[in-house]
């Protein structure tokens, strides 16, 4: 029994293997950004997030070099106080550092027997020494992408640092006023939840209307007006920007809220209804005679039957619709532009105009994905049946 | 037609039906059905939509006429001067990148998503494991876009901060620029594409497998059928229905796709595909003409796909 079951387990390692390495890559991206999201600026750019857990930079380097006679942190000679940012300071590059290891105190060779060690082991000994003076202090991980991004700050340093110290750059004024700052992604954040909110529960009711009518009422044409419903489904959203853009320019309503909320809301109709009609179309027929019976009509079946049995219909629709908007770059980016950034437009425009700012980058995206994730590991369950009932969509 | 009957009791009145429908319909038709008609006319126009696309004709050069936008928007990134420079040009036109797109995208997305959802059928973290696949479609493929930019990452010195480099580099090989590469960079983005919707298929078609009747499995492993014969010869074709509706699916979501090359390459180094090109001509060129005749294009390739959808819904209806 024992060697049967031993047998059994064996014969799984390889297929569990697969398993683990496919989930391995398949998170694994996303795992980095996150660690990097969380680490200074010079150290993302210094090393990659894999190396988050070793030892800091030079720690190692001090320890062979500097440790026996300055002693752990630096304040063993009280002549030469290593955690004195001051003194520091005057050595805060391998070319200043250098010149004073190679330098003899007292007649004898700074660094005694040992011999003076390379530029780049300098580097690193400098970095170490600034972490200990205080001088740059280094932690393993931080808030201050995020505050960053938050803010929509684009100077040299933090924005907690500039703010200390009374330099920000011009359009931060280091209070709780920077959160609006249309350059970041607090402001962002708001505009997103602004454009989603109304574009999801509009739909919603819409299509309940219309969801109802094709399923449970008679008239000329029903099958045919569903039917051209289904092939509109699949019409890129490419198709329709242009005219729709000239129109509001007439309107007046491009780069408005109003604008973006009624495009979504028509072009989320087709899938929407055809959700809401198939499911309210699989409520059991007797349900709505017996209610005529006892005297209700349209109305009241709708509003009193129809929807709270649709509710998980309701919910998968509304799940999906919203992390739709949310993640939607290409309306944003077509009818509101820079005048109302979303997260989405904000983020692109991020990546095109910084380059290599990955700190903020890294943060911005994360607080992008930070509501889709929560809904999606939350409510899971009825997006999938939103997406099993046919999610070909624009 | 196979319209379901609705209980006699329930009949109404003529008008009743359109106070429920009116809303939806008027919204698609003025957000879908007039914008298509008039993208058409827009495409026989010139830049502003004002002029017929026939005066955009250079003196001397091959003209459409009123097609011009669609000579245009067929040929402007071919080099037609001999048979292998059309070729290559081709496969680095956006028509070319978009196929590639659509072959790879479409069949790794199926493959993983098959593979993967009979692997994890029935074992103890099926659910987690398919949430870990799945999670790519909940984010944004600007957020997805971020997120491989950065696997991607090249750096022209020795410190390699991306994840792919530094591997490379750690097996002693020379460090790639991915995205800037042509050939490749197609390539590298077709992978993101997979990574956001192997999820997607992965799903589907794992709700198809388990509505597989065990009796029919059973029945056969009894016969002494391998897992393997099980599995080609008995499931795929019970699935196969389900498997080409993921198909066309994909096929549809890979050709407007936009969002995942315009935030990792823009389109350049020779990434383009049609859906961005639309965008590029549209809204970066400002030529209406061109944008919307590319558009026009894009819904050609498209229509098949949707009469596979409207036939597949009467097929459907029949069957209540």
């Amino acid at each position: 029994m024992k060697k049967e079951k031993i047998n059994q387990f064996l014969s799984h390692i390889p297929k569990n293997a697969l398993i683990i390495f496919i989930v391995i890559i398949w998170i694994v991206p996303t795992f980095g950004l996150l660690v990097t999201s969380f680490r200074p600026v010079q150290s993302i750019n210094s090393s990659g997030w894999w190396t988050i857990l070793n030892a800091p930079v030079g720690s190692k380097e001090y320890a062979t070099y500097c440790e026996a006679c300055h002693g752990n942190r630096g304040d063993l000679l009280p002549n030469a106080n290593l955690g004195d940012p001051e003194l520091i300071s005057k050595f805060d590059r391998s070319v200043l550092l250098l010149p004073a290891l190679a330098k003899e105190i007292d007649g004898a060779p700074h660094m005694k027997d040992v011999p003076v060690p390379n530029a780049q082991v300098v580097a690193d000994i400098v970095v170490h020494l600034k972490n200990i003076s205080g001088l740059e202090t280094r932690p393993r991980v931080t808030l201050n992408n995020y505050i960053d991004a938050l803010v929509g700050y684009r100077g040299t340093r933090t924005y907690t640092q500039d703010c200390a110290e009374d330099t920000p750059p011009l359009d931060i004024n280091c209070n709780l006023s920077d959160l609006l700052n249309p350059r970041g992604m607090g402001r962002a954040f708001v505009n997103s939840l602004f454009v989603t909110i109304p574009a999801t529960i509009l739909p919603i009711i819409l299509a309940a209307f219309a969801g109802y009518a094709f399923a449970w009422m008679h008239f000329k044409g029903r099958m045919l007006i569903f039917a051209i419903l289904v092939g509109l489904q699949v019409v890129p959203l490419q198709m329709t920007m242009v005219p729709i853009s000239r129109i509001y320019a007439d309107l007046g309503l491009n780069a408005t809220f109003l604008g973006v909320w009624l495009f979504h809301t028509g072009f989320g109709m087709p899938y929407a209804i055809y959700l809401m009609r198939n499911f309210l179309g699989s409520l059991p027929r007797d349900l709505f005679e017996s209610a005529y019976l006892d005297g209700a009509n349209h109305w009241t079946a709708f509003t009193k039957l129809a929807i709270p049995l649709a509710l998980p219909a309701i919910a998968s629709l509304g799940i999906f619709q919203f992390l739709w908007v949310w993640n939607d770059l290409l309306v944003a980016l077509v009818f509101l532009g820079g005048t109302k950034p979303v997260m989405t437009y904000q983020i692109s425009n991020m990546v095109s105009s910084l380059g290599a700012g990955w700190q903020i980058l890294t943060a911005a995206a994360f607080l992008s994905m930070l509501l889709p994730m929560i809904v999606f590991f939350s409510l899971q369950r009825y997006f999938v049946r939103g997406m099993l009932a046919g999610a070909v969509k624009g | 037609m196979g319209t379901k009957a609705v209980p006699k009791i329930m009949r109404q009145g003529k008008v009743t039906p359109y106070y429920y429908l009116a809303p939806a319909i008027l919204l698609m038709i003025f957000f879908i059905v007039y914008p298509m008609i008039n993208t058409i006319q827009l495409s026989f126009k010139d830049r502003t939509g004002l002029e017929s696309a026939a005066t955009t004709c250079v003196e001397g050069n091959p003209c459409w006429g009123v097609f011009e936008n669609y000579h245009y928007a067929l040929t402007a990134e071919l080099n037609t001067s001999t048979f292998v420079t059309l070729w290559n040009s081709f496969w680095i036109s956006s028509y070319g990148n978009t196929i590639k797109w659509i072959i790879f995208m479409v069949a790794f997305t199926v493959l993983i998503g098959l593979v993967f959802a009979k692997i994890v059928d029935g074992i103890k973290y099926e659910a987690l494991s398919k949430a870990m696949i799945f999670m790519p479609m909940a984010i944004s493929f600007v957020g997805a876009g971020v997120i491989w930019k950065f696997v991607y990452n090249y750096g022209s010195q020795q410190l390699q901060v991306g994840l792919l480099n530094a591997i490379i580099t750690g097996l002693g090989g020379k460090p790639i620029s991915f995205l800037t590469t042509p050939v490749l960079n197609t390539y590298m983005l077709i992978i993101v594409g997979v990574w956001i919707w192997t999820g997607f298929c992965m799903t589907i078609l794992s709700s198809a497998l388990k509505s597989v009747p065990d009796e029919i499995i059973e029945a056969s492993r009894v016969d002494g059928a391998t897992e393997w014969r099980v599995f080609t010869n008995i499931i795929i074709p019970m699935i196969m229905p389900t498997i080409l509706v993921v198909i066309t699916t994909m096929v549809i979501n890979v050709l407007k796709l936009f969002d995942l090359v315009y935030v990792m390459t823009g389109g350049n180094f020779h990434t383009d595909v049609i859906a961005n090109r639309m965008y590029t001509e549209m809204y970066i060129n400002f030529n209406m003409g061109r944008g919307t005749a590319i558009a026009v294009i894009l819904v050609v390739a498209i229509i098949p796909f949707i009469y596979m959808n409207i036939k597949r819904l009467l097929a459907q209806e029949e069957m209540r």
